[in-house]
Parts: structure tokens; sequence; C-alpha cells
């Protein structure tokens, strides 16, 4: 048993491509038996990964899901960042430029209106809430814009950490929810072509969340979402913690 | 060679991740501002350059190829290591928000589709009319 501990752990990574396989093949399994493919295999994988991150999370309190146990760390080296951006471009192989074109002033708009759309919505919650203090809006309603803007804004304002805390788990709710929600909608909103999918990740931003999402709809959409979605934090962390929090002064302060 | 491919790829990530740290603090921002987005632009680019077709073409192609396949299981992995437990420790002020948000986002998506050009077909029959 320690052979093999000392084994897995020293090779993280490998032993992480081999568990994800085994995921992937089971899911497709009961997506095969139980949906007759109806709901799609990558769809289960992806919501299979989330409970295993939040038995992760009960086992160890850590905050990067099962990758904090050890033999399993692998799994978070291959979820992580890098690998994840690495394999993103690789989808834009292969895109049409007339495609993106095609897009253009919508996905330009779509990532202004994402993110006005979700601070806002987070405002009005915060202030449902009972919050009146503007630092605490802002930071929550940073956090509906994603879970980087969050933390990025309340730590420029100064906000307590139970606030930032607060706005980190609403993004970390947003993001989740559109791995999970976005394949059961994709019909309701014209989810279906390339224009559709940049607006979708404009609006959307979270790019974990868009990621997933769109691999669980169409894979073939991935590109032109993930494009769009890359430029949604960025956005925020500019203008949530200067113009937003200014005008968020004025009304309540 | 497949390396070739994967070389290209690296380089355009590098690149491009590069290039949205320098946009994230010219404009004052902790944060890369579309640094993933302009690496795909470069991939794109580079895959319609003459100069650089050869490595997206052929056995290099595989590499590119590769990764692009190993994007969901990426993913699949990516999930695993959420930190879902912060998620629903958040209590009800965090649910609602995130998930108000989501659903306005939602809502808001065949409605700002509305601006993009009309697909090649849709746009000859508008110019049939006119």
């Amino acid at each position: 048993m320690e052979e093999l501990v000392k084994v897995l752990v020293s090779n993280q990574l490998i032993f992480a491509f081999a568990l994800v396989g085994i995921t992937i093949w089971f899911s497709y399994w009961l997506s095969d038996t139980f949906t007759g493919g109806r709901i799609h295999g990558s769809a289960i994988a992806i919501s299979l990964g989330l409970v295993i991150a939040w038995v992760g999370g009960v086992l160890e309190g850590g905050n990067k899901g099962i990758a904090d146990v050890e033999v399993l760390a692998g799994i978070g080296i291959m979820g992580g960042a890098m690998f994840r951006d690495f394999a993103i471009v690789a989808t834009a192989f292969g895109v049409d430029i007339k495609e993106l074109k095609r897009a253009g002033i919508a996905g330009v708009v779509s990532v202004i209106a994402g993110v006005v759309v979700s601070f806002v919505v987070g405002v009005v919650i915060a202030i449902a809430f009972g919050y009146d203090d503007p630092v605490a809006i802002t930071t929550i309603g940073a956090g509906a814009v994603t879970y980087i803007v969050g933390p990025v804004t309340g730590a420029a304002l100064g906000a307590s950490s139970e606030v930032i805390a607060l706005s980190v788990a609403a993004g970390l709710v947003k993001s989740i929810l559109v791995m999970t929600g976005t394949p059961a909608v994709a019909r309701f909103i014209g989810l279906d072509n390339p224009q559709s999918a940049m607006v979708y990740g404009g609006l959307m931003g979270t790019t974990s969340g868009v990621a997933a999402g769109l691999a669980a709809t169409d894979p073939k959409l991935v590109p032109y979402g993930a494009m769009t979605a890359t430029f949604y934090t960025g956005l925020g962390c500019l203008l949530v913690p200067s113009a937003f929090f200014l005008v968020i002064r004025a009304l309540f302060g | 060679m497949i390396v070739y491919g994967v070389a290209l790829l690296s380089a355009c990530l590098v690149v491009g991740l590069f290039l949205g740290e320098l946009l994230g603090s010219l404009i004052g921002v902790q944060a890369n501002v579309g640094g993933v987005g302009i690496a795909m632009l470069l991939l794109i680019l580079a895959c319609n350059l003459p100069w650089f077709r050869p490595l997206a073409e052929g056995a290099p192609s595989a590499g590119i190829k590769f990764w692009s396949a190993m994007y969901i299981p990426i993913v699949v992995a990516m999930a695993a290591r959420q930190n879902v437990v912060a998620a629903l420790d958040g209590g009800l002020l965090a649910l609602t928000a995130g998930v108000a948000a989501v659903i306005v986002s939602f809502a808001l998506v065949p409605l700002i589709s509305r601006l993009s050009k009309p697909s090649p077909e849709r746009s000859d029959s508008i110019q049939g009319v006119e």
C-alpha cells in the first residue's frame, strides 16, 4: 500500500489522466444506459466532477475540491488554469474568421452588457438582504460578475473578509450553474451557432463556467464562447472598483 | 513533426497571456485582460499565414488537434477541483445572487444575438427584397 501511494503521488498528473478517462467512460456509459444518450456524456462527466469536488471539499476542508487529497493532486494540475487555457486555445484551431467577424458588434456589446447586468443583479440582491454600506454592496455585486472580480474589488475597496467570502461564493454559484445549466437552456436561448456562442460567452463571462457549459452543449461552439468570455473578467476588474463603485457610493453613500 | 504544432500552440498561449498581462497593467487592472482570447486569435492568424502554415498542416497539426481533443477531459478535471463546498456555504445571499445573475444573463443571449450580422443566406434574401 505504501508503495502504491508513493508511485501515485510521484506520478500525480499521469494518474489523473487515467482517473479522468475512467470518469468519462463511466459517464458515457450512464448516458447511454439510462438516458439513451439524451443527456450528453460530457454533461454527466462535468456534473460528476462537481460532486467529486464537493466530496473532496468535505473530506479535506480545502479550496481545491478533490485535488486537496494528496494522491489526487494531479487532478488539480490537469484541471488548473495552465492546461485549461492551453486546451481552450487549441480549440481555436480550425475556427472560421468569417464567423468571428459576423458576431462583431454583438460580441463587444455582450461583454459590456454582461458585466453591467450581473453587477446590477448582485447589487439588488445585496440590498434586498439588508446591506446598506456602498463597499459591501459593490463587493457582492462584483462577486455576481465573477469570483475573481469579487475579491479584487473587495481588496481594492477594503471590504471585510466576510463580505469578500460572500462575493467569492456568489461567483462560484454562478460558475457552477453556468456549467450545469447551459445544456438544459441552450435550445431556448438559441445557443446553436457561433454568433450566439460568442454572445453567450460575453454575457456569462466566467471562463470555467463557459468552458464547461459549451463543452457539455456542443464542443464545436467552445472557441467562440471562450473568445469573448476571456475579456469579461478583465473588464469587470477595470469597471467595478472604479466607475461602478462611484455610482453605488453616489446612490447609497 | 508533431512537436512543431505543439510548439506553435504553446508560443501562441505564452505570447497571448503576456500581451494580456501588459494590457492589464496598461489600464491598471489586477487581471489578465483577454490573454487567452488574444492567444486564440494568434493561432487562427498563424494557421492562415503562408509562413506558419507548414506548422498547422499534416503531422504538426496532430499536435494541436490532440490538445483540442483533450479539452473536455481537462474541463472534467477542472470541475473536480472547484470549491463547491464554499459555493454551497455562502448561504442564501450567495445562492440568490449567483442564480439571479445567471438567469438574467441567459435571458439576454437571444436579444443581443440579434445584433450579429445575419448568416450569408439570410442577407442574400434581404438584398433580394430590396
